[in-house]
């Protein structure tokens, strides 16, 4: 019953059962490569395409931490943080920039400047990073934007915080904080984690100094949010932590005293407890302000700083440097005396002048001092005679002493813009200026010209080691409870005034690091200072306190900036007669009380002319000031100290 | 031989009901309940309007395919040209009255719903050529006037779908008809040549390729080219895939898909949502389903006695399998985004019903296995 017709179909079956099996076998191979590739992704990779998947998921956007307060000594914020109202725009979140920027113009006081600026800044980060349109808008531009903010769509109204300062009287000191800027990225290893667009960041004096703890760590929103950038819900939210405050030793009413006081002038004013080294004012002037720079500066202000010869952004208290003048004579002599090269009762004869290697070398006063010792020196600061004592002494260990006390080297820690100022001597020329020392130039470092070069607080310090009795100090501007044992030594001594312990071995008791080989040369220089400020015929001797409660011990100083003519000489010309950049800078070391001393203090006027004129009055009442302060400020101290 | 007929023919409805493939029948509504459940997800774990039609279809189509299942064989046989005829006439009426969507002209609006002839015409190819095969001799098979017939019923629907443009669905109809002449027994080297005279003419295609499609070319070759614009998509199927992990994320919990990440998560990315949600157990699951209904396809295929029905299964089974397996291997980041859904689990309605239709065929093959056709 088999037709061919079916036979045919029989082969043909088997043909497609055949080929059938072949299709089955290619199936389950891809079947394996389709399970191998599920293996691969979802076994071997599932970590990576987690990750992956997270980073879909989640948004953080960085919160902004809140900066540390700066205090001063009796908890007077100096530098604070205040409430700013700001605008803020996430990109992603608007329809149409620009008619959201045209319509904001019309709200709020946007240039097209800053409008550029911003197309800029939104071009370059993701789109829904927040930029910030303002930073700082007033209350009634805030609640305009408020009232339209459901036809602005993506700007979000911020109620942030921001760097204040009470006034500007301790704007060099402080510093200023302002906008990170590119090179701070790359230069500050810090801000690397740590940096939120539109932080401020610390750019010169404590505010720098402190930076990096002061900052606080940023805190953070994280939040899941779908493929249009939704946000669905937060998951996580860190508030950050704010940064670090800081206690200072400065005296804020002191500041202010004394910023007033030095207001117009170019000059500086440095006071420093002796014992301690806290410094209790620090003020430069002509200074500036400081909040100005917090919400982006105004061009036409920094063109003004910038351009005013008395350079009010210099902190000229720590890195203006001035030739000491006479105020070095003081370590002149008493390096003499701990060298044995003269006594204090050795003579010379000031005749107003003198001769030697080929030079004339005047004294300030024309008509000379007659015979004169080292007490008389100091007090009518005799050049001549320190001519005499420097060319008996040399510049080499002048030099010593100097750097000893303090001079031409950096005493602040972190301060960046704190200069170290020339203590010179042989070697230093040969390396420096690469010539051997003349004899000549040892007689003009002896009346502190020539190389010198020292800042006001450098001298202050030295003013300060003299009148603790000689012995090495810190100078600190970050209060700390510490302290060492210069306070107990002077009141152990003078509860013991017949101790029978050498002075060596009381000093090492006390761990104290003495400065003087013998301390008789000290208390010599302390007794020559006080004449020159006390007794008739002194440099300072017109602005002294009569007040034993105010009396202090100085000496005066004026840097030449430019040298008189054998002409100018013999006309007498006065320094007020001078034009204002050719005036000497006048300086007034002094100490104070006298019987008890307790402050330092170091001032400078940038061309006043002579220091006793110029600078001394200056000091007088800053001196009154701090002094009416003292008690108030000890029982500060007292406070603190039961606390610990 | 008659004996077989003659009982064949008087098939009481309970022998016919017995007589159906349970397995097939079992794993096809457990497929699709899971697809009901993919779906709900993708509507975000409500009852929304995708679930809703979804499980309106799945239900239509099964009861549909079901009843297919007891159509006499003959019917089957004796209306496969013009099944296929009609077929092509309602791609020709996309040509003209089709809906234009996303910039491709594939769907006729039918008022209840709108079909895609193209999805249709899958079947209607391996019918066409499943009956042509069957009725042509073994020694005339190789002949080249009887591949002239072939060749047209192949290349016009193809150029059709390719115009519209849907490059995917028209390589798929290719596949299908391809795979049946193969089987028939058409000699390798016919296949060989045309494959030549195709890769000839594979400059010219490019040239007529839309933009898009050449980028979707080029971005499967490099996904990473342009990862916010068309690689997105096979980037993103990979992440859900490959952080679903060994177990999955858990049912709803498909960060991916609910986040919007995903694209086209309703149709051709169904596959990836049910992966990351469910993991490497999750796949191996849907796979071993399909593995399932291509075996007991295959399986009714041998059974058959008629070559007409072996064809239509073997072809069936065939397509279906390459069905499956492209649109995998595409969210698996091994095949460029052609845009091919997956059978039973994809949203789509004319998919289902061609699938669903096949289907029923392949059964009414197995209830009525010793029927002769002519």
């Amino acid at each position: 019953m088999l037709s061919p017709s079916s036979g045919n179909t029989v082969i043909k079956s088997k043909l497609i059962g055949r080929r059938m099996f072949l299709l089955t076998a290619a199936k389950a191979i891809v079947t394996f490569g389709i399970i191998g590739r599920l293996v691969s992704l979802q076994i071997n990779e599932r970590s990576k395409y987690k990750t992956l998947s997270d980073k879909n998921r989640f948004r953080e956007w960085k919160l902004a931490p809140e900066r540390g307060v700066i205090r001063d000594f009796f908890d007077k914020e100096i530098a604070s943080n205040q409430q700013v109202y700001q605008v803020h725009l996430i990109p992603e979140n608007s329809k149409d920039i620009e008619k959201l920027f045209v319509r904001l113009k019309t709200i709020l006081n946007i240039t097209e400047k800053k409008l550029f600026y911003l197309r800029r800044v939104i071009a370059k980060q993701k789109p829904w990073e927040p930029i910030i349109v303002s930073d700082n808008i007033t209350w009634s531009e805030f609640s305009r934007l408020n009232l339209f903010l459901h036809e602005l769509e993506g700007v979000k109204p911020i109620v942030s915080v921001a760097r204040t300062y009470p006034d500007n009287s301790s704007a060099h000191i402080l510093g200023y904080v302002s906008q990170v800027s590119a090179k701070d990225l790359q230069t500050k290893k810090y801000l690397k984690d740590l940096h939120v667009p539109g932080m401020s960041i610390g750019k010169t004096g404590l505010e720098r100094k402190l930076d990096e703890e002061i900052i606080g760590k940023i805190g953070f929103q994280r939040y899941e949010v779908n493929a249009y950038g939704k946000r669905i819900k937060q998951i996580l939210i860190n508030e950050g932590q704010a940064g670090k405050s800081f206690k200072t030793t400065l005296d804020f009413e002191v500041q202010k005293f004394t910023s007033e006081l030095l207001k117009d002038k170019a000059a500086a004013v440095c006071v420093m407890d002796v014992y301690n080294g806290d410094i209790v004012s620090l003020v430069s002037s002509p200074t500036f302000e400081p909040n100005e720079f917090v919400h982006g500066l105004d061009k036409t202000y920094w063109n003004s700083l910038i351009k005013n010869e008395m350079k009010p952004l210099t902190n000229k208290t720590i890195s203006g440097l001035y030739p000491p003048g006479s105020t070095i004579k003081t370590l002149v002599a008493l390096s003499a005396l701990e060298n044995g090269v003269i006594k204090p009762l050795d003579t010379f004869k000031c005749e107003g002048k003198i001769e030697l290697y080929g030079e004339k070398f005047h004294c300030w006063e024309k008509d000379g001092h007659g015979i004169v010792n080292l007490r008389k020196g100091i007090q009518r600061s005799c050049d001549v005679y320190f001519y005499e004592v420097a060319r008996k002494l040399g510049v080499d260990r002048l030099s010593e002493t100097a750097k000893k006390f303090g001079l031409g080297k950096k005493v602040l820690n972190g301060f960046i813009e704190e200069r170290a100022g020339v203590v010179p001597n042989t070697k230093w020329k040969k390396k420096f200026i690469g010539q051997n020392w003349y004899l000549g130039e040892t007689l003009h470092s002896g009346i502190g010209q020539g190389y010198f070069q020292s800042t006001p607080l450098q001298l202050c310090l030295m003013t300060a080691q003299i009148a603790n009795g000689g012995f090495e100090i810190k100078p600190r501007i970050i209060f700390d409870k510490k302290n060492n044992n210069l306070r107990e030594y002077i009141k152990y001594k003078n509860e013991n005034p017949n101790d029978p312990l050498p002075t060596d071995l009381l000093v090492s008791n006390f761990e104290l690091k003495p400065l003087f080989k013998n301390q008789e040369h000290i208390n010599l220089i302390k007794d020559a200072m006080f004449s020159s400020s006390n007794e008739p015929g002194g440099t300072s001797y017109r602005h002294r306190w009569e007040n034993k409660k105010f009396t202090f011990a100085g000496k005066t100083g004026s840097s030449q900036i430019k040298r008189f003519t054998e002409a100018q000489r013999e006309a007498e010309v006065k320094q007020e007669s001078l034009p204002y950049k050719d005036r000497d800078h006048a300086l007034f070391v002094a100490y104070a009380p006298y019987s008890d001393p307790k402050y330092a203090i170091s001032v400078l006027v940038e061309h006043g002319g002579s220091g006793g004129k110029a600078a001394a009055p200056i000091a007088k009442k800053v001196i009154k000031k701090v002094l009416e302060r003292h008690e108030l400020r000890e029982r500060i101290d007292s406070l603190l100290g039961e606390q610990v | 031989m008659f004996r077989a007929r003659s009982i064949q023919s008087s098939l009481s409805i309970k022998d016919k009901i017995i007589s159906i493939d349970y397995i097939l029948v079992i794993s096809i509504f457990i497929l699709g309940l899971t697809s009901i459940l993919a779906m709900y997800s993708t509507d975000g774990g409500e009852l929304k309007y995708h679930t809703k039609s979804h499980i309106l279809r799945f239900f239509v189509f099964f009861g549909m395919f079901l009843t297919l299942s007891f159509i006499q064989i003959r019917f089957w046989h004796s209306q496969s040209y013009l099944i296929y005829i009609l077929f092509f006439i309602l791609l020709l009426g996309v040509k003209y009255f089709g809906l234009t969507s996303s910039g491709s002209k594939r769907w006729l609006d039918l008022y209840f719903m709108n079909l895609q002839p193209s999805e249709l015409m899958k079947i209607g190819l391996i019918l066409f050529l499943a009956k042509y095969y069957h009725r042509t001799s073994i020694e005339n098979l190789n002949r080249v006037r009887y591949l002239f017939l072939p060749v047209v019923v192949l290349i016009a629907p193809i150029i059709l779908v390719a115009t519209q443009p849907d490059l995917g669905t028209a390589l798929l109809i290719a596949a299908g008809g391809l795979t049946v002449a193969w089987l028939a027994g058409v000699r390798v080297k016919f296949f060989a040549f045309s494959g030549l005279a195709f890769l000839a003419l594979l400059p010219i295609a490019i040239s007529f390729l839309k933009p898009y499609q050449k980028s979707r070319i080029l971005t499967f070759l490099n996904p990473e080219r342009d990862p916010l614009g068309a690689g997105y998509q096979i980037i993103q199927s990979k992440i859900a895939i490959g952080s679903g992990g060994l177990f999955g994320k858990g049912f709803l919990q498909g960060s991916q898909s609910y986040l919007d990440y995903l694209p086209e998560k309703h149709t051709d990315f169904i596959f990836t949502l049910f992966s990351e949600e469910f993991g490497f157990f999750g796949s191996l699951f849907i796979l071993l389903l399909y593995a399932i209904i291509v075996w007991r396809i295959i399986k009714i295929g041998n059974v058959t006695r008629s070559n007409f029905g072996k064809l239509f299964c073997y072809g069936f089974g065939t397509a279906f399998f390459i069905y499956v397996v492209v649109n995998m291997m595409m969210v698996l980041g091994l095949l460029p985004i052609v845009g091919s859904p997956l059978p039973i689990m994809s949203y789509g309605g004319s998919s289902m019903m061609a699938i669903m239709l096949g289907l029923g065929i392949v059964m009414s093959c197995k209830v009525y296995k010793d029927t002769p056709v002519n």
